[in-house]
């Protein structure tokens, strides 16, 4: 594994950078576990302040200081997007080498049920789920409803590779031996879909943390909680362009294009990876 | 042609599933739920004015009995699936009495217009740069064209567009930024109010092409690079075959069929797209219908747009889905 990471450091320079973005937004947000001050409050600095020696990031119009604000908003947000991406993972890894390894009726079915979920507009969905919620929803909860959308593109490539791996040689030398097909899909075909996994989990982190700015922005998720999006939604909330409070939108925003740009530029190297053709291009083998 | 029909038959029976799954799920969202609608209009109700016990207790009798909920679920769930095939969703509360159904018809055809422009232009605009920058991978021109479209690719809708009404709104106003045609204009089959719909229809269609373009871009990039390592376009090549020959027939359609697929799959997520679009522009479709419904707690007509879109998205994919193996002979074969 370490190796790997290794190569695709050295080679890939899209990884490379990928890697350095996140890994800044990663430590921003982290920075928040050692905050002086309290996310909830308001009104506790100078407020409209812009970024300055004392307050790097500015302060807004609620009297709170950005750095810290956004910190903590960040956190939030990538803890949102690793939850939904470990949550619809679990899904995509039983359904894809389930569909793929025990094939017949299994398969038929879990594909049916998979193509169900592709064409479903999550987004009408999520706002009727806030509509009847209001209060009574909270991220956690958000989370796994949105897991519950986010697993069938990935579970139907999963697939693709577990189809092809029904009919090498291991997986009937590991039959003949006995082992069980739990053991079979668990200890022998797991690893060879972990490359995918990882790189569908980056797409999936976007896409989840983009439908989240998406909600809150519209001011339909817990607008107490700092996220990218609730501040976003308070910046327009408080016409933060009109007043030429600009670094309230125009700092979440670079960090936000910042980490975006890591997590495709990951995803996208991964899936690079994952096909030899284009990996050896590059080795310049 | 008897394959092709009972390869349609299969599709009719995935859309019919597609819709009872989606609009189930609408339905299981809206009635599971701890807290009551009828409760919530009750919590209005008394937040305004006082009043008697006796009378919260008609009220309360009274929107029961008009919600449907004092029978148990299962019957509420078959009358809600009757009511779906005629598309009744009951009256909206947003502008009571009209049915929820007659707002979002008055809404959809903005929607629809919009989204099937800028998907189609999104669509070929980036299956062809695409290609072109696979084919020609040295052209510096592409090459610049793929970092850009990497760079713009991550950011969300919304961000896009409103950065699209900062730049058209107030730093160059040359577009107009909000609505769905001039109010100067009456409503009409005239060429003005065609020409102003097309007019007040740019900048949101614009945001729609800029964040979809580059998924494709780069998605037919990478199949084209793929598709010319193999043995049939060498051969095409050594056999002389001339290169926009080459380029269209052999490169580019073969790379086209997982396109149109990913096209039907992403359908879901390009409407969620269009809603945040719609809301930034104020642009009258479904995605400002659906917000303005939120923000007036009228569950009618989000279960009517909700319901509406999953059958509109299934609608879409089965079109997609029928013309596949007219581009692609070997589907048929499936």
């Amino acid at each position: 594994m370490f190796s790997v990471f290794r190569d695709l450091v050295r080679y890939n320079l899209e990884f490379a950078i990928g890697l350095v973005l996140l890994f800044a937004v990663v430590i921003f947000s982290c920075l928040s576990f050692f905050s002086p001050v309290d996310p909830s409050m308001v009104y506790r600095v100078v407020p409209d302040q812009p970024p300055n020696l004392d307050y790097w990031f500015g302060t807004n119009s609620r009297g709170q200081d950005m750095f810290w604000q956004l910190s903590f908003a960040f956190r939030n947000s990538l803890t949102f997007g690793v939850t939904v991406a470990i949550l619809s993972r679990i899904i995509s890894i039983v359904v894809g080498l389930a569909a793929g390894y025990l094939g017949g009726w299994v398969d038929r079915v879990l594909m049916f049920v998979n193509d169900i979920f592709v064409a479903i507009p999550i987004f009408p969905i999520l706002i009727l789920f806030y509509l009847v919620m209001k209060t009574g929803s909270n991220s956690f909860v958000l989370a796994i409803l949105m897991a519950c959308f986010g697993w069938p593109f990935d579970a139907r490539l999963i697939r693709s590779v577990a189809l092809g791996l029904r009919y090498r040689e291991f997986t009937r030398q590991a039959v003949f031996a006995g082992m069980s097909p739990l053991r079979i899909m668990w200890e022998e075909h797991l690893p060879y879909v972990m490359p995918i996994i990882f790189s569908t989990a980056m797409a999936n982190m976007i896409w989840a943390i983009g439908l989240e700015v998406t909600l809150a922005v519209l001011g339909f998720t817990n607008l107490n909680i700092p996220t990218i999006g609730t501040t976003l939604y308070w910046a327009n909330n408080h016409s933060a362009l009109v007043v030429g409070t600009w670094w309230w939108i125009v700092i979440p925003v670079a960090i936000v294009v910042i980490m975006f740009l890591g997590l495709f530029l990951l995803a996208v190297s991964l899936n690079e990876y994952i096909d030899p053709r284009s990996r050896l291009r590059r080795m310049g083998a | 042609m008897k394959d092709y029909l009972l390869f349609a038959l299969k599709r009719i029976v995935q859309l019919l599933a597609v819709i009872l799954a989606g609009c189930s799920i609408a339905f299981l969202i809206a009635h599971l739920s701890p807290i009551s609608p009828v409760e919530q209009i009750i919590m209005q109700v008394t937040g305004r004015s006082a009043a008697s016990p006796e009378a919260i207790e008609k009220l309360r009798a009274a929107l029961t009995e008009q919600f449907g909920l004092d029978v148990p679920l299962w019957q509420q769930y078959l009358s809600f699936l009757g009511r779906l095939v005629v598309l009744d969703f009951g009256p909206a509360l947003i502008a009571f009495p009209t049915p929820a159904m007659d707002l979002v018809r008055l809404a959809l055809p903005w929607t629809v217009g919009l989204l099937t422009v800028s998907t189609i232009i999104t669509w070929l605009l980036g299956n062809i740069f695409g290609a072109l920058a696979g084919y020609f991978q040295n052209s510096r021109l592409l090459k610049a064209f793929g970092i850009i479209a990497i760079g713009i690719q991550p950011i969300p809708y919304y961000i896009v567009a409103f950065l699209l009404v900062i730049i058209f709104g107030f730093m160059w106003p040359i577009l107009p930024i909000s609505g769905g045609f001039a109010m100067n204009v009456t409503p009409g089959w005239t060429w003005q109010f065609a020409l102003s719909i097309v007019h007040y229809s740019l900048l949101p269609a614009f945001a729609l092409v800029i964040v979809g373009i580059g998924t494709w871009f780069l998605g037919m990039r990478a199949l084209v690079s793929n598709v010319i390592t193999e043995d049939y376009v060498t051969y095409a090549e050594l056999g002389g075959v001339k290169e926009g020959r080459i380029v269209s027939s052999y490169v580019f359609r073969n790379a086209l069929v997982p396109q149109l697929t990913a096209l039907a799959m992403s359908l879901g997520g390009i409407f969620s797209g269009t809603v945040i679009t719609e809301q930034v522009f104020t642009y009258p479709g479904l995605g400002s219908l659906l917000i303005r419904a939120v923000n007036g707690g009228d569950t009618a007509v989000v279960m009517a747009i909700s319901c509406i879109s999953i059958i509109s998205v299934a609608g879409a994919i089965f079109i997609i889905d029928l013309v596949h193996p007219l581009l692609d002979p070997r589907v048929k074969a499936e």
